[in-house]
Parts: structure tokens; sequence; C-alpha cells
């Protein structure tokens, strides 16, 4: 062989659908859950150990917008991992195949991880007397 | 661990060639065709090719032949039947795998961009290597196996409704159109089975005729064989002959769990 076989292109070239999509979103999601919900977890941890000032740091990093915006992103990944959990938990029981179906399960896992993300935190806000 | 990028050898960079349309074209579409060859040393490249649309047949297959006989007979694809019974010329037509036979021109917007079946070794151009993916084939052993004596002076014999759940699963071509689409496919073909023969796999163990199924099943009970399918369903969404290999794998899935409890 005058030159070494190349590997044909496959992730570049490839047309998205979003089956495909929320397959790669349950691993990111998982993901995140995993290495950021539990890194800022033992931050908070460490915080209440180290003492009151260090505490109050962590706290008010916490209610800062960018803090907000980890808390928004966590909850997200959190329903959305649930949802697209449910829906692989029907399709291991056989439901769910055609390929209509696949598609408006996955349209739906996306809508309602929005919608429930948005309910929790209007429950949060109202709950706390933040609104 | 799955490499998510091209090897240094298979970055589509080489310098591509560009053949423009005949004078006088109307209806004018490019092709933008992946093109390797293993003698030139060089990386792969898209060469474009400009036709007129009023002067070609209407399939993609088609627009590959003219430009093999008229323009540039170096371009090098297999084909056979033309109509979609073969699965000679599977390849990725504009981002999704598909026959060029059965894949009209009209359904693409714009440029056509054609690639080799993806995440495979590439012998010539849009000729990918299919020796594995045939053994793999061999290794599911396609064919009816008995331990009963075969019936005096006639065939097995199947019922009508026996025969239905064969429906769906036999008319498979193996084109590799969804093993060459599907993720866990391209990261683990080594182990993993992929979804054309899985589905072949089902296509036997669903045969009321065949007396093998318990060792069928326990050939496929490994973690890679048959469980690297994440429904992903990049195989259905492609499958040319309208399959679902998805949901024949979750068949085997449920046979697994069906004979543990």
């Amino acid at each position: 062989m005058a030159h070494t076989r190349p590997l044909s292109p496959h992730l570049t070239i490839w047309k998205w659908r979003i089956t495909m999509a929320i397959s790669i979103m349950h691993r990111a999601t998982g993901m995140a859950l995993v290495f950021a919900g539990l890194l800022l977890f033992a931050l908070w941890l460490l915080a209440a150990a180290a003492g009151k000032e260090a505490y109050e740091m962590f706290a008010g990093l916490a209610a800062s917008p960018i803090g907000w915006l980890i808390w928004v992103g966590i909850s997200w990944s959190f329903f959305q991992h649930l949802l697209s959990g449910i829906r692989h938990l029907l399709m291991d029981s056989g439901w769910g195949y055609e390929l209509g179906v696949a598609r408006a399960s996955a349209i739906w896992v996306f809508v309602g991880a929005v919608l429930l993300t948005a309910a929790f935190w209007a429950a949060f806000c109202f709950g706390s007397g933040l609104v | 661990m799955a490499e998510f990028t091209l090897p240094a050898n298979s970055k589509i960079n080489g310098k591509g060639k560009s053949y423009p349309a005949p004078n006088g074209a109307t209806r004018v579409r490019t092709f933008k065709i992946y093109r390797w060859s293993p003698d030139d040393g060089q990386n792969p490249r898209y060469d474009s090719y400009a036709l007129d649309l009023d002067d070609c047949g209407p399939m993609v297959l088609d627009a590959l032949i003219k430009i093999k006989s008229e323009i540039d007979p170096t371009l090098t694809f297999r084909r056979s039947c033309r109509e979609g019974i073969c699965g000679s010329c599977a390849m990725n037509i504009d981002g999704a795998n598909t026959l060029a036979c059965t894949m009209a021109i009209n359904d693409v917007k714009g440029d056509v961009t054609i690639t080799p079946l993806p995440h495979m070794e590439v012998v010539k151009d849009l000729v990918p290597d299919m020796t594995h993916f045939y053994a793999q084939y061999a290794s599911i052993k396609p064919w009816l196996q008995t331990v009963s004596p075969e019936p005096a002076l006639k065939e097995r014999v199947q019922s009508p409704d026996d025969r239905a759940k064969l429906d769906g699963l036999y008319e498979c071509i193996l084109c590799a159109c969804c093993s060459t689409a599907c993720p866990s496919y391209w990261w683990n073909s080594d182990r993993f089975l992929g979804p054309a023969i899985l589905l072949q796999a089902y296509r036997w163990l669903a045969d009321s005729r065949d007396e093998m199924t318990g060792e069928r099943l326990d050939a496929l009970e490994d973690p890679f064989r048959l469980y690297r399918c994440h429904t992903i369903m990049n195989c259905a969404t492609v499958c040319p002959k309208g399959l679902n290999p998805a949901k024949a794998i979750a068949e085997i899935k449920k046979l697994m769990v069906a004979r543990a409890i």
C-alpha cells in the first residue's frame, strides 16, 4: 500500500437530528451534574467548615448573577437528565421506536426540561419571598 | 476512548479541482465529491463538478455515472443495480447515508456534497473497506440452524403469522447505511456489532424455523456486541429501505430479559 488508508469523515459532515442531540445532551447533562454539582457541593461544605467569613463569601458568590446562572444551569441539567432518563427507561421497555414517536418524545423532553426549570425557579422565588 | 477528530492523514485538506459547467447550461448544480487515491501520497480533498441537470438523469447515481463517463474517469465508486436492491452505492449524501441510486438530486438543496460511508477506511474515493462489516455479519451465523431432522419430502414449513414476523427484517440489503450512521458504531465498531448486523441477528431469532435461539442469544450477551445501542435512532433515520434496526435491537434486549426471568 503506497499510503495509509484515511478514515472517512464522520461528525464533521453529519447532519444532526434531534434524536442524536438528545442522546448527547443526556451525557453532557449527566457529566455536568456529577462534576459541577459535586464540585459545588464540596466547595459549600469547605466554606461552611472554614468559618463564618468563608461561608459568607460563598453565599455572596452564590447570589451573584454568575451564581444564579450556575444554579439555573444545574437545575436545568437535572430536569433535562431526569426527563431523558425517563425516555430511556420507556425505550428500554420497548416503547417509542417508531421514528415519529422517537422525534416527538425528544422534543417533549427538551420543552419539558425548560418548563420544569422555569416552574422550579418561579416556585423558589415566590416561596422565598424574592418576588 | 473515542477519537472525535480525524487522524492527520485523513483531514480533508488536499488541493481540490474544479470542473466548470458546460457552455449554455441553464440548470447548473455543483457536486462536491470526496476524493482520495492510494497512489499520490496526498490527503483527501473535495473536487467540484458542475453539471447541467437538463442533461442528466434525476438521481445522484446518474450524476456520478455522468461525471465518470464524460468528465473524470478517475472518479471511483461502487454501483450495480441502480434500483435500491443491491446496496452497492451506499454513501453519505448531503450529511446522511443513503443509496445514490434512490436519492433524487432535487431532494438536496444547493451543492450536493458526497463523502464515503462515515468512519470507514477508504480504499479509494467513495469506496470504503467493508471487510470488517462482512466479518461481523458472518459472526452471527446468518443462516437457518436446526437440530431436528429434516422433514421427509417437504421443506420446513412456517405459518403465515410466523412468516409475518420477518417483515421489516428480511428486506435488509446490508448496504451498511445504518451501521455507519451510528455514533456508537463509529467509536466501538471493533466490538459493537452495529445496527445492520443486529437487525440480521434478530431476523434469525424471530424465525420460527430456527432452533438455535438460545445459542444465538448467548453469543450476543456481551456488554459491547449488543448493548452499545443508546437509541440514537440514526439507523432508522437513514435506512433507505425504511427499516428500524433500533427496534430490532430493542426486541433482542427484550428476549434477553424474558429468558432471564
